[in-house]
């Protein structure tokens, strides 16, 4: 509408010049009335001339390209919030666990830093106060395919100990964990990762990972001088036996001062088994996993060295896309005394409300030392908020 | 403090052999280096429809190999270490983005110690920064709307002008990475272009008579290829992106089909038909399991072949349903 007003006005102020300077020869009516529309002619094929260039010069549609960017906060870290709400019934004098706890919320904090390296800080709230639970940055641009981590972060010994409490298959952790590995902290320390994929043969994946740490996770590992640094060696064998099967084997090993002082050594070596099941075209319904690790423990203690052994042995799977179910078998003597012996079993049901939630119940009985029973019912709920960045297979 | 030892009973710590044996291995290793094919770029695309993209504009100048395949869910691929073993060679990756493969693609990357294809490096290719993006949200996105993706639905590529202008893109750049065949490669690029003209204007006649239809869909995969193709989806068999139909929702479901005359029920391959099949039994309607990806059964061998398939199971179905 308006642009044809625009052309009449423009018509009718040219055909007014036009008057004024042929005032001398008045032309007849119909004269001036074929200038005018040839001139309306002309200025209507301008006006779609300009129209078309301007079309053809958009360059895209304003939709391409999504809203990335879009938001000044999008350079913000990605941050999440884990939680892990544990429920206890049942007796266990030996290792006993509170009735109703929150047992952790995990704030997470992930982000690219620069070109060269990315950030993971993950700080954990519980009933203990907080701790840093990991913070390293991981170095992606190092020349030989080389992947360097600075910082706190967990120890690449087997599978369970750099595996965060919410991205595990049962409540709790198996007892060579406790026993031999310190615990639920595990290895957990300050020091430097390099890890390297090395040549193999065919499509075999062997991974070599070397780290150094200051030498303080919990009793296992203690720093009693600045030279006592400890170190975790890990070698990573993993092969597609098919596509929906495949096998991976680690080899791991420890070794640092412990808390008795600077000659007591405490090394721990390991071997971890994983057979996974997972048919691509029902990848969400259903998976099997069994997974079995061995841990040797050699403590130097008075008045004798202490060598002890344990295992676990875990089966898990899926049903359905909202349900799973596991077991797991303990055998583990204790670190501090190989003579003594505690075994159990667990049987473990998840529900997943979502990717987001599950809600899991866990049946446990352990024989301590052959002697004390402990029988549980542990129900736990996890939930995640936010952007949770992925877990490394 | 601590105590004492007897030297002959407990030996003093040597230091660590296996470590240090391990280091002198990692330093001999960082002269290897990967044996590249020579003369081509390794491409590594995270889905195979990027990978059949990237074949019919790169050709034989290129190697490449997808990640995911057509017969999987994007959303739900292992991060298997296997695969790092490409990764660690690719000279270029291309990922769908809007957070597709956020659940298994970071880490693969991140482990890969290939500091081409970090993401915004010459290597990491975002496809979606050339396509046309559906359900961009406009308001507050929250879990509560179940596995959404804040950047928009990233199933764009099956709108075929979006597959065009994905092969634009990459064309430009494997063009700047290799440019002694930008020739080659536009070449290849105007070849696909005429192909899939042609093609559109064949599926375009076979869709003409059911333009407007309404249809239910499983998930929220096919927004672009519904506008493309002019139908329209009543509802989905989720409730909300990722969360399993309750029987709520299928009674919910049912009604509204009858309501509305809905006869087809459009499911991705790898979604359970259990539910679906009772859906259309109670309505008198279909389950059409069409395919959402290139390699989602052996007849959507390519790019063209993927909606080729697609039409003619929705053009019989329709016909069907009558």
């Amino acid at each position: 509408m308006s642009l044809s007003v625009a052309i009449l006005l423009a018509a009718a102020l040219s055909a007014g010049t036009a008057q004024a300077q042929e005032s001398p020869a008045p032309p007849s009516v119909e004269g001036l009335q074929k200038a005018q529309d040839e001139r309306i002619r002309k200025l209507e094929e301008e006006v779609q001339a300009l129209k078309a260039a301007q079309t053809a010069a958009k360059p895209e549609p304003a939709q391409l390209g999504g809203a990335g960017g879009a938001a000044a906060k999008a350079l913000n870290p990605d941050i999440s919030l884990n939680g892990d709400f544990l429920g206890a019934i049942g007796h266990n004098q030996v290792r006993p666990v509170p009735g109703l706890e929150m047992h952790e919320a995990e704030l997470g904090l992930q982000s690219v830093i620069d070109p060269y390296a990315r950030g993971d800080v993950f700080i954990s709230f519980g009933d203990s106060g907080v701790s840093v639970e990991e913070a390293f940055v991981t170095f992606t641009a190092l020349p030989g395919e080389v992947v360097a981590k600075v910082g706190k972060m967990r120890a690449a010994f087997g599978k369970v100990n750099s595996t965060h409490n919410h991205a595990l298959a049962w409540t709790d952790r198996p007892l060579v964990t406790e026993n031999l590995v310190n615990g639920e902290d595990g290895i957990d320390d300050m020091g430097v990762s390099v890890s390297r994929i090395l040549p193999a043969p065919g499509d075999l994946f062997l991974e070599a990972t070397g780290q150094v740490f200051r030498g303080n996770s919990g009793v296992l590992f203690t720093t009693n001088q600045n030279r006592d640094l400890s170190y975790v060696g890990h070698l990573r064998g993993y092969e597609d036996l098919t596509e929906n099967t495949n096998l991976e084997v680690g080899l791991s090993y420890a070794q640092r001062h412990n808390e008795l002082g600077h000659d007591f050594l405490t090394k721990l070596q390991g071997v971890d088994v994983s057979l996974r099941w997972r048919p691509l075209r029902r990848s969400i319904y259903n998976s099997l996993l069994w997974r079995s690790e061995f841990v040797w423990s050699q403590r130097d203690q008075l008045p004798t060295r202490q060598k002890a052994f344990g295992l676990y042995s875990s089966l898990d799977y899926r049903l359905d896309q909202r349900w799973t179910v596991g077991t797991r078998f303990d055998w583990s003597q204790r670190a501090t005394a190989s003579n003594q012996l505690d075994r159990g079993g667990s049987a473990v049901l998840t529900y997943w409300m979502s990717e987001f939630s599950q809600v899991r119940g866990q049946y446990r009985f352990v024989r301590y030392d052959g002697r004390q029973d402990g029988n549980e019912v542990r129900l736990q709920l996890i939930f995640v908020m936010g952007a949770h960045g992925a877990h490394p297979f | 403090m601590g105590y004492t030892m007897n030297n002959r009973s407990m030996p003093s710590p040597r230091g660590p052999r296996l470590l240090q044996w391990l280091v002198v291995l990692l330093f001999a290793l960082l002269a290897e280096r990967p044996l590249l094919a020579a003369g081509k770029l390794n491409v590594v695309t995270a889905t195979q429809d990027l990978a059949a993209i990237a074949v019919e504009v790169g050709g034989d100048r290129v190697n490449v190999l997808s990640i995911a395949k057509g017969y999987q869910d994007p959303h739900f691929v292992e991060a298997k270490p296997s695969f790092l073993l490409n990764l660690r060679k690719a000279d270029l990756l291309v990922v769908v983005g809007l957070e597709l493969e956020i659940g298994w693609l970071p880490p693969l990357i991140t482990q890969s110690g290939n500091p081409r294809i970090q993401p915004a490096a010459q290597g990491y290719f975002d496809a979606s920064r050339f396509a046309e993006i559906l359900e961009i949200p406009t308001a507050q996105v929250t879990r509560a709307m179940g596995d959404v993706h804040p950047q928009g639905n990233p199933h764009y590529w099956l709108d075929p002008q979006n597959g065009l202008r994905v092969a634009t893109g990459l064309a430009q750049k494997l063009s700047e990475m290799s440019p002694g065949d930008t020739a080659f490669f536009q070449q290849r690029l105007q070849d696909f272009r005429r192909r899939l003209m042609e093609a559109e204007r064949r599926w375009d006649e076979q869709m003409k008579p059911y333009r407007g239809r309404k249809v239910i869909t499983y998930h929220q995969s096919w927004p672009n290829f519904v506008k493309r193709f002019g139908l329209q989806v009543a509802d989905y068999v989720e409730p909300r992106p990722g969360i399993p139909p309750s029987p709520a929702h299928v009674v919910e479901l049912i009604t509204l089909m009858k309501r509305q005359n809905v006869k087809l029920i459009l499911v991705e391959p790898y979604f359970d038909l259990k539910t679906p099949q009772s859906v259309a039994r109670e309505t008198g309607g279909q389950v059409v399991v069409l395919m959402p990806s290139v390699g989602g059964n052996k007849d959507a061998g390519d790019y063209i072949k993927l909606f080729d398939y697609d039409v003619n199971q929705l053009v019989k179905a329709f016909q069907q349903a009558r």
